[in-house]
């Protein structure tokens, strides 16, 4: 069992000897992966639709290229003053989320995702606008490794925070708090006739999922020394919402494999030409809804429990 | 600095083009409770329609709106039978990707046909330039469309209340199980009126070349317009999204005429504030 | 000795329509209480006061003594009141033990950990396994999904998961309601075996189930309480009978 959590792991430190040029796209994945995870957290387990999670992604982004820029350059700090500064956003618009019911809420979300993008584009002398915050300057982890221009210090760093903030997600998932979310999801008139504070725990929940959602913008900034208005846009809500249903939604491995699989692609395609992407990634999303979520790890454990059937 | 009248019926104009482009959705998503990201690209084809009709082969202008909402309603009606059925009921996330998918394919699909650059049209002479009345100058487009589109806000009121059509798209609605064991069609009743609001879609897309722009991000750009337009207004009545609409229009233009330096931010927060204050306006039928 | 659950003037009105009218009701600790009336009497609207899933627009309600009227649901079933619902209300994706665990971690104020698995902690899984054996939920349906088990299964976990909460007072809606007739034993055998210091407070239609359980039984009609007394009493009231016009049933009793 330990062996089966060891491979993605394994394989993905793998990438980083057998992938020596391609460490930016590695570093870009391993981001996308904790985004994904950070909905999944909020859409996959408490069942909380947004079109919005990309709001909290770009303060992230925001808050570890400003300090950067601003002379505090050290990695784990900004990190976790990202994860701050969403987490503050996350409680404040909970309530606002929440209070709107479901269908209304899920506009509230697109439409506070879309009150930050403007706010941010018109902030120019703070976020320098449409251009992006430039000079930003990160100091070595530790004080030691410095980010090369290969990659190599900012893939590890990106594959490590990932893995710490998966685990503990891992943990969160399986606890009674984690339950009380599915429960939550599973039935939203029961939960409450079985003591669960709905409520609170979606708050609880939001907000975590915007804490990760901020890391996740914060290594994005603080790996390529640049945060951008696209870190705050409508569309990476929705290709996050994409990875997460392509991999398999209220899975966390599912969430990994969505982002991997969602990243490669983009990857593959744009190159061609990101009309042709886009074309395709709207196939994809088509197919996916008329067919149902299970995504990837749902093929794949109906083709295992195929095999084994045999 | 524009006079306030001035700004007030170019707001209204732009106001009544938001309702005859949004009208559709509200039934859609307000009604039949389908989150339909999409809707904005049949307004995208109904302007591509126009356009090409228009500067490639001379076709007269009024044909042109014509064409326009007749290809975007043939797309309407083609898509629900094939693909949107298949969504109704399911959950909103689904819809949402659902929905998003087809905004991407149809934006790829314009970008390749049409290339990503804004299309312009060049209106017949008649709608052009403009005319001053008892002193307030206004162009002769936005009063056209002042008149056309508070016709179709006309025809549809007294359409849903008073037709026999009316009266069972409300009966399906209400509740899909009665009405069938009533003997009422009801996927038929849903099609026709999702072909409607598409072809009108359609007809506020090729309107709005000249004042919305038209390129392959238009159902993106306009999505939180028209959304917001069913979230305030409701899907009670036609009266409710048209008033929304104008409101919506007056903001929107008074904002970039005076304060331009705050942009879209303005209507972002208006869509939070209305969700939040009356979010009844967009659920009132939905149990 | 305050009563189990109270209300006094409980009203609720949807529009100009009084669904439930001034109820004033009285449960007593350990009491089997049927609360009986024709289709629309308002049963479900008034469960649904007591429970706090609907907002009352007058009157109170207190559970042992204490006015929770402005408690939300959650609160109500920490101080002792927990409910089965007229349609299943389950987790369709999980299965009885994740359910029952998930539910009895909650009851034990366990429901805010986030560091610990819940499937870590032994005493719970016991307790379930114990609930479950409760209701007789047979050993193999325990870990299959919920929307896998057939529906009278499904009523019996409906039941697990209310007493998960360790209620003082427990209202059940239409235990037996779209349970075959086949299944309907295993259900009414769990809630003949319900502890006997949880007062309950049963809405039914099923008039044999009544006269068999209640030792009181209350009327109600138009949302208003038409009668309220012993089976025998109930069983003889010329106004229950005309409020049952039509129907013989009644007098089964």
């Amino acid at each position: 069992m330990i062996l089966l959590h060891a491979i993605p792991w394994a394989g993905a430190l793998a990438g980083y000897w057998l992938f020596p040029e391609q460490l930016p796209l590695l570093s870009a994945i391993a981001i996308a992966a904790l985004f994904a995870v950070s909905l999944d957290l909020i859409v996959g387990y408490a069942g909380l639709v947004t079109l919005g999670q990309a709001a909290f992604f770009g303060a992230g982004a925001y808050t570890a290229g400003i300090l950067a820029q601003q002379g505090w350059g050290e990695p784990f700090s900004g990190l976790l003053a990202a994860a701050a500064v969403a987490a503050l956003l996350g409680l404040i618009s909970a309530p606002l989320v929440l209070r709107a019911g479901e269908l209304a809420g899920l506009m509230v979300t697109l439409g506070l995702g879309l009150m930050l993008y403007e706010a941010a584009n018109k902030a120019a002398a703070i976020t320098g606008g449409a251009d992006g915050l430039q000079g930003v300057e990160m100091w070595p982890i530790f004080g030691l490794y410095r980010f090369d221009l290969w990659g190599r210090t900012a893939y590890l760093y990106s594959l490590a925070v990932l893995f710490v903030l998966f685990m503990l997600a891992r943990l969160l998932v399986a606890s009674p708090f984690g339950w009380s979310l599915r429960a939550i999801r599973g039935n939203a008139r029961r939960a409450p006739a079985l003591g669960v504070p709905v409520k609170a725990r979606l708050t609880a929940a939001y907000v975590i999922a915007a804490a990760y959602a901020g890391v996740a913008g914060g290594l994005l900034a603080q790996t390529t020394s640049f945060a951008s208005l696209d870190a705050l846009s409508f569309q990476r809500s929705a290709d996050g919402l994409l990875m997460l249903v392509l991999g398999g939604l209220g899975s966390l491995y599912g969430a990994l494999l969505g982002a991997v699989a969602f990243t490669v692609a983009h990857h593959a395609l744009s190159e061609a030409s990101p009309v042709f992407w886009q074309f395709w990634l709207g196939i994809a999303l088509v197919a996916l809804a008329l067919a149902g979520q299970g995504g990837l790890l749902g093929l794949a454990r109906a083709a295992i429990a195929r095999l084994r059937r045999r | 600095m524009a006079s306030a009248i001035t700004v007030l019926l170019d707001g209204v104009a732009a106001g009544m083009l938001l309702f005859v482009l949004s009208v559709g959705l509200s039934v859609t998503l307000g009604l039949m409770n389908v989150v339909n990201l999409a809707h904005g690209a049949f307004g995208m084809l109904g302007g591509y329609v126009c356009v090409v009709l228009l500067n490639r082969l001379g076709v007269p202008f009024p044909l042109a709106l014509l064409a326009a909402a007749a290809a975007a309603a043939a797309m309407g009606f083609v898509l629900e039978r094939l693909l949107y059925v298949h969504i109704y009921g399911r959950d909103h996330l689904t819809q949402v990707l659902f929905s998003i998918g087809l905004v991407f394919i149809m934006g790829a699909v314009a970008d390749w046909l049409m290339g990503a650059r804004t299309q312009l049209i060049q209106l017949p002479s008649w709608l052009s330039g403009r005319m001053e009345f008892a002193g307030i100058g206004l162009g002769r487009y936005r009063l056209f469309l002042i008149i056309l589109c508070g016709f179709v806000a006309l025809a549809l009121h007294f359409g849903l209340v008073r037709t026999r059509f009316g009266a069972r798209l409300r009966a399906a609605v209400d509740d899909g199980v009665v009405a069938r064991g009533m003997g009422l069609p009801v996927g038929r009743i849903f099609s026709i009126t999702f072909a409607l609001g598409s072809g009108l879609a359609g007809l506020g897309g090729a309107l709005g070349v000249e004042i919305l722009g038209l390129d392959p991000n238009f159902p993106l750009k306009y999505m939180v317009y028209f959304l917001v337009v069913v979230a305030v207004g409701g899907a009670n009545s036609v009266a409710g999204p048209f008033l929304a609409a104008l409101l919506l229009g007056v903001v929107d233009v008074a904002g970039k005429y005076w304060i331009p330096e705050v942009g879209a931010f303005i209507i972002y927060t208006a869509m939070v504030v209305l969700l939040l204050a009356r979010p009844q306006g967009l659920l009132a039928r939905a149990k | 000795m305050s009563a189990a659950l109270e209300t006094r003037g409980l009203t609720r009105r949807f529009g100009a329509f009084v669904a439930v009218d001034a109820v004033s009701l009285r449960v007593e600790p350990g009491a089997r209480h049927a609360l009986i009336g024709p289709n629309g009497a308002g049963k479900t609207t008034f469960v649904n006061l007591l429970s706090g899933a609907l907002a009352a627009s007058a009157g109170q309600v207190s559970l042992l003594g204490r006015d929770v009227s402005a408690a939300p649901q959650h609160l109500r079933v920490r101080l002792g009141l927990a409910r089965t619902f007229q349609v299943n209300q389950l987790f369709a994706e999980l299965t009885a033990m994740q359910a029952t665990t998930m539910a009895l971690a909650e009851r034990a104020g366990l429901g805010a950990i986030w560091w610990r698995p819940l499937f870590g902690m032994a005493g719970l899984r016991a307790e379930a396994q114990q609930l479950l054996d409760t209701v007789r939920l047979p050993d193999a349906a325990r870990h299959q999904r919920t929307a896998s088990l057939p529906y009278g299964r499904q009523r019996l976990l409906e039941i697990a998961l209310a007493l998960a909460m360790r209620p003082r007072v427990l209202l059940l809606d239409e235990p037996a309601a779209g349970v075959p007739p086949a299944d309907s034993r295993e259900v009414l055998a769990a809630v003949a075996a319900l502890p006997r210091d949880v007062a309950v407070l049963l809405i039914e239609h099923d008039m044999d189930l009544v006269f068999r359980f209640a030792e009181r039984i209350t009327v109600l009609a138009f949302g208003a309480v038409l009668a309220d007394g012993a089976p025998s009493e109930i069983a003889r009231s010329p106004a229950v009978r005309e409020a049952y016009l039509g129907s013989t049933e009644v007098a089964h009793g």
